[in-house]
């Protein structure tokens, strides 16, 4: 693998940028793995890395049915937070922003993660004792957060209006190291580090059965004949229920439909992101100067991956009262996502009822922030048997009643 | 938008009037059932890209709930039907065969 640098970018500036080469290899499944990884989104890529990086297991195999990158880790608004209030979720969501801090050097890939700041707007007074609520809980997490007051929140994103007739904003939950990435950047630097250890990153490639001999995982069936495996990772996001079922398992998920929409691109005017709970909608601003903004689920099983315009427009309603400017804005393009949605909204990291099979889902609508997280504390789960950052995530938490209940929590989409 | 005809009081209503109770025909554990019992109840749903049983109501109409047979992978409309009954009426599932042939949902067929 080449290394990129300023340097690389002159001298093949010199020679006519003939002498990129691809960013990773696309090469046919071999007979058999150590690791099978089915999903190469960010955070099935993000796991096959630290795998390798801090276990040695290179003997890997990344699965995807479509191309990389080109489900949920495309379609999402990028946002990068880890203000939350139960300590299971502050721990991984914060290990992860760590690793988004000096991920474009580790990567060498720039992801561009822009640390601008993410606001909780909270306008009513539920959400001011919840947030101040979460301030607290987050200080002792160590988790660097803080409420603000509405004439800070006045001075940070100055085209608010924080005296709405309907949502006035009565102060925020502020993180001033959360922020966005970018997305795609993501997966793609995940997936060059990858190749650059050897592991076959397999684009175009759908599992059709999982194979298993005595309680154990041995392989799966795929469009590309049979591979075997010594242990296997699922993490395909909204699809998890099919695949667990040909594991022989089930999951308490379900999946749902959540779109996010962008403007026209306008000069810089907002440069954090925000995001207001009560009226389900959240807005940042591109690079490109695009209005970038996501709002609810729609509440049925869906796996259409388009939205409704209804849910466009509640969001779109409640934004421009907060933001009145955004009201001329012609918005360009609009989209969905399946994202799987757990009883407690929180992930599930775990090992299955099948040996040697584990699963990493239930992600809902917070899942891009989570990427360099949950591969860190995927690959320690499958590498070791057991993870700090994961033990809480286990699947058995709903029998046994441990919920990590962020939808008591974030009220919404988190 | 999903359209859905309420089987009450006859109007197809649009989704903005009606409210999703996910999904339908689950048999309810409480005191006394086993662990796993109460913990599929609450918990696992079928969630099938496909054929799809659920409970909605019509809140912005005549209030009252009712069941729907879709499908989740197209958004499909098969038949909406009463919600006093304990699995989907034959029609339905003719309904469904028609346009489904071999589907099955849990023990339905």
């Amino acid at each position: 693998m080449k290394h990129y640098s300023a340097f690389a970018v002159a001298r093949e500036a010199l020679r006519y940028h003939t002498g990129w080469e691809r960013a990773w290899r696309s090469p046919e499944p071999k007979k058999r793995y150590d690791v099978i990884i089915i999903g190469a989104g960010g955070h099935g890529l993000a796991t096959a890395y630290y795998l390798g990086r801090n276990y040695g297991i290179q003997n890997v195999a990344v699965i995807e049915k479509g191309w990389l990158g080109g489900g949920n880790t495309g379609r999402n608004t990028t946002i990068i937070r880890s203000n939350y209030l139960q300590d299971p979720s502050a721990a991984i969501y914060e290990k992860s922003r760590g690793l988004y801090e000096d991920l474009s050097q580790e990567l060498n890939y720039n992801i561009m993660f822009s640390p601008r700041g993410v606001m909780m707007l909270a306008q009513t007074q539920h959400e001011v004792r919840g947030y101040k609520r979460t301030a607290h809980a987050n200080a002792l997490q160590g988790v660097k957060t803080e409420w603000i007051g509405p004439e800070r929140v006045k001075e940070l994103v100055p085209i608010i209006n924080i005296d709405g007739p309907r949502y006035p904003v009565l102060g925020a939950l502020w993180q001033e190291r959360g922020g966005t990435a970018r997305h795609d950047a993501v997966a793609w630097g995940y997936a060059r580090a990858c190749s650059n250890m050897g592991m076959d990153i397999i684009q175009q490639c759908e599992v059709t059965a999982i194979r298993s001999a005595n309680g154990r995982v041995t392989g799966v069936e795929t469009t590309k004949g049979a591979i075997e495996c010594d242990k296997l990772g699922i993490v395909v996001a909204g699809h998890s229920g099919q695949l667990a079922e040909m594991a022989g398992f089930r999951l308490p998920v379900e999946a749902l439909a959540l779109q996010a929409l962008v403007s026209e691109p306008i000069k810089p005017c907002m440069d954090v992101v925000v995001m207001a709970n009560t009226v389900h909608g959240y807005m940042s601003q591109s690079d490109k100067g695009e209005m970038v903004i996501g709002g609810g689920t729609d509440g049925f099983n869906n796996f259409t991956q388009r939205g409704s315009f209804h849910h466009i427009e509640e969001t779109v309603r409640a934004l421009v009262e907060t933001f009145p400017m955004i009201s001329r804005l012609k918005m360009l393009r609009q989209w969905g996502g399946i994202v799987d949605m757990t009883g407690d909204r929180s992930p599930i990291l775990s090992k299955t009822p099948l040996g040697g099979c584990f699963i990493n889902c239930g992600w809902g609508t917070g899942g891009f922030k989570a990427i360099p997280g949950s591969g860190w504390g995927m690959a320690q789960l499958m590498a070791t048997g057991h993870s700090p950052l994961t033990e809480a995530f286990s699947l058995d938490r709903f029998k046994e009643g441990r919920f990590i209940d962020e939808s008591v929590a974030a009220g919404v989409a988190h | 938008m999903l359209i859905l005809k309420c089987p009450y009081c006859g109007v197809d209503a649009e989704e903005t009037e009606l409210t999703a109770g996910g999904e339908a025909h689950l048999k309810r554990f409480g005191p006394g059932s086993s662990d796993d019992e109460f913990h599929d109840y609450l918990f696992a749903r079928e969630n099938p890209k496909g054929v799809h049983f659920e409970r909605w109501r019509h809140s912005n109409g005549c209030g009252k709930w009712f069941h729907a047979a879709r499908c989740t992978a197209t958004l499909e409309v098969f038949g909406t039907y009463s919600a006093q009954v304990t699995e989907p009426p034959q029609e339905i599932r003719d309904a469904i065969s028609a346009k489904r042939p071999g589907w099955t949902w849990r023990e339905f067929s």
